[in-house]
């Protein structure tokens, strides 16, 4: 028996539990990423809006994670849904000042030299905006996914949503600590995995940084 | 698992209001020895406790990295690395391993707090106006007199910041130990939960998000007491 192999009461192999745990919480993060794009644009343009925009998602990140399932599941019933949401709405505490913090990092030479080119406002925001923004966005960007698969964890504690938390729970139940380590061991290299991967993924996007990478973002 | 039941019964649309109605309104949660008061105290010296451990361990670091300019690298994968660790997972290894207890609940709270903290003393100490530093330096103080008189004070809006994402994450996440049998207000989470009493669960929920409420009214008026006003209006 390799210690890959699960006993059958856990309900889904190992493969399974990776897969449902990128799934919600790397959903949650792009999903809260969609949001934040909009807003944090706002913010960094209307700059008054700033602070009470940051205040609601800081009041929001505060209401404890395992409340948020329990008290979700009377309007999303026991899916994977009802773990996904609170996910999103941390994730956002840390996404809009990424995106507030990147937008303004955008020279204002930059934007009118775009704009004496005759870049339109949605070419504009694509091709010059959107990429020089992108350094600071991913260090939020992957903060946010780190937290959300650790935070996905405590949605084994409400049924079986909690990815690898669900193994915490079993292993809980049944005495079987063997499930705990391999639970804990596995979400720790899932995470850094992904951090390592977004990563990647910010200097392929931004060539011109190389070894820059923006990580001072994370006072949040 | 409990929860499945739970989510039939409650599966209808459900006013919360109502449940929070019920619980305030409830004597047995406001009398006797299992009283909120009670349950609150515990919730708050977990968080004090923890928030203080990790505020031990990460502010001199981030202030030696910080000062000194070196080590951003280590500070970054030190954050990650803890970040990465699973607090709901590693609080039900410890208890098993040994036993109900604080130290068990107390580790992953402080692993969960140290991130910010370090963080944001990193990054407040590194964003100080070398001009001020050079000033001062030029004053003829020597390094320690730099970081306690100069540096310090004008990175205190970030700590400030680092110090209060910390002490929320612990009140959000301290509910989870009553999952392993421990007090605080997780206890009516987790307790209602068990008993399909929604009511509990509400009110818990509630009590907790406004205490998180309370602790970042508390920084609100701390940065004000604490930071120099020269540097608030910047």
């Amino acid at each position: 028996m390799s210690i890959f192999d699960l006993p059958s009461y856990v309900g889904s192999s190992f493969p399974g539990l990776i897969a449902t745990q990128l799934e919600v919480s790397l959903g949650a993060v792009a999903a809260g990423l969609v949001l934040a794009l909009p807003i944090g644009q706002a913010c960094a343009r209307w700059p008054k809006l700033y602070p009470p925009v940051l205040s609601v998602a800081t009041v929001a990140y505060s209401i404890p994670s395992l409340a948020f399932f329990v008290l979700l599941i009377a309007y999303t019933g026991l899916t994977e849904t009802t773990v996904l949401i609170p996910l999103m709405i941390y994730s956002l505490v840390l996404l809009i000042p990424g995106v507030v913090d990147g937008v303004r990092a955008v020279p204002p030479e930059v934007r009118l030299s775009a704009d004496a080119m005759g870049f339109g406002p949605a070419r504009r925001y694509l091709q010059v905006e959107l990429p020089i923004a992108v350094p600071a966005i991913m260090a939020s960007v992957r903060i946010a996914a780190v937290s959300s698969i650790s935070l996905m964890s405590v949605g084994g504690v409400i049924g079986n949503y909690g990815g690898f938390g669900d193994l915490v729970s079993w292993g809980l139940h049944e005495n079987k600590i063997r499930l705990i380590w391999l639970a804990i061991a596995s979400l720790a290299v899932l995470a850094m995995l992904c951090d390592g991967a977004l990563l990647l993924l910010q200097r392929t996007l931004t060539p011109w940084s190389r070894g820059r990478s923006g990580r001072k973002r994370a006072a949040q | 698992m409990v929860a499945r039941a739970l989510g039939k019964k409650a599966g209808r649309a459900v006013n919360l209001l109502n449940y929070l109605n019920s619980f305030l309104h409830d004597p047995a949660y406001w009398h006797g020895q299992d009283s909120v008061w009670q349950r609150l105290l515990q919730h708050c010296e977990y968080t004090g406790i923890a928030l203080l451990a990790a505020a031990v361990l990460a502010f001199p670091l981030g202030c030696l990295t910080g000062h000194t300019g070196r080590g951003g690298p280590l500070v970054s994968v030190l954050a990650t690395a803890a970040r990465a660790l699973p607090t709901f997972g590693l609080l039900v290894l410890l208890t098993v391993l040994m036993g109900i207890g604080f130290l068990p609940v107390a580790v992953p709270l402080v692993a969960l707090a140290v991130p910010p903290i370090l963080l944001a003393t990193h990054v407040g100490i590194r964003g100080v106006d070398p001009a001020a530093v050079d000033a001062a330096r030029g004053l003829g103080m020597r390094p320690m007199q730099i970081l306690l008189q100069v540096e310090i004070p004008a990175a205190l809006p970030s700590i400030l910041n680092g110090l209060r994402s910390a002490a929320v994450q612990i009140v959000a996440t301290a509910t989870i130990a009553a999952y392993v049998s421990f007090g605080g207000l997780g206890r009516y989470i987790v307790d209602g939960l068990s008993e399909y009493d929604y009511v509990q669960v509400v009110g818990g929920a509630v009590l907790v998000a406004l205490l998180s409420i309370a602790v970042l009214g508390l920084f609100a008026v701390l940065k004000r007491v604490v930071v120099s006003p020269g540097i608030r209006a910047r």
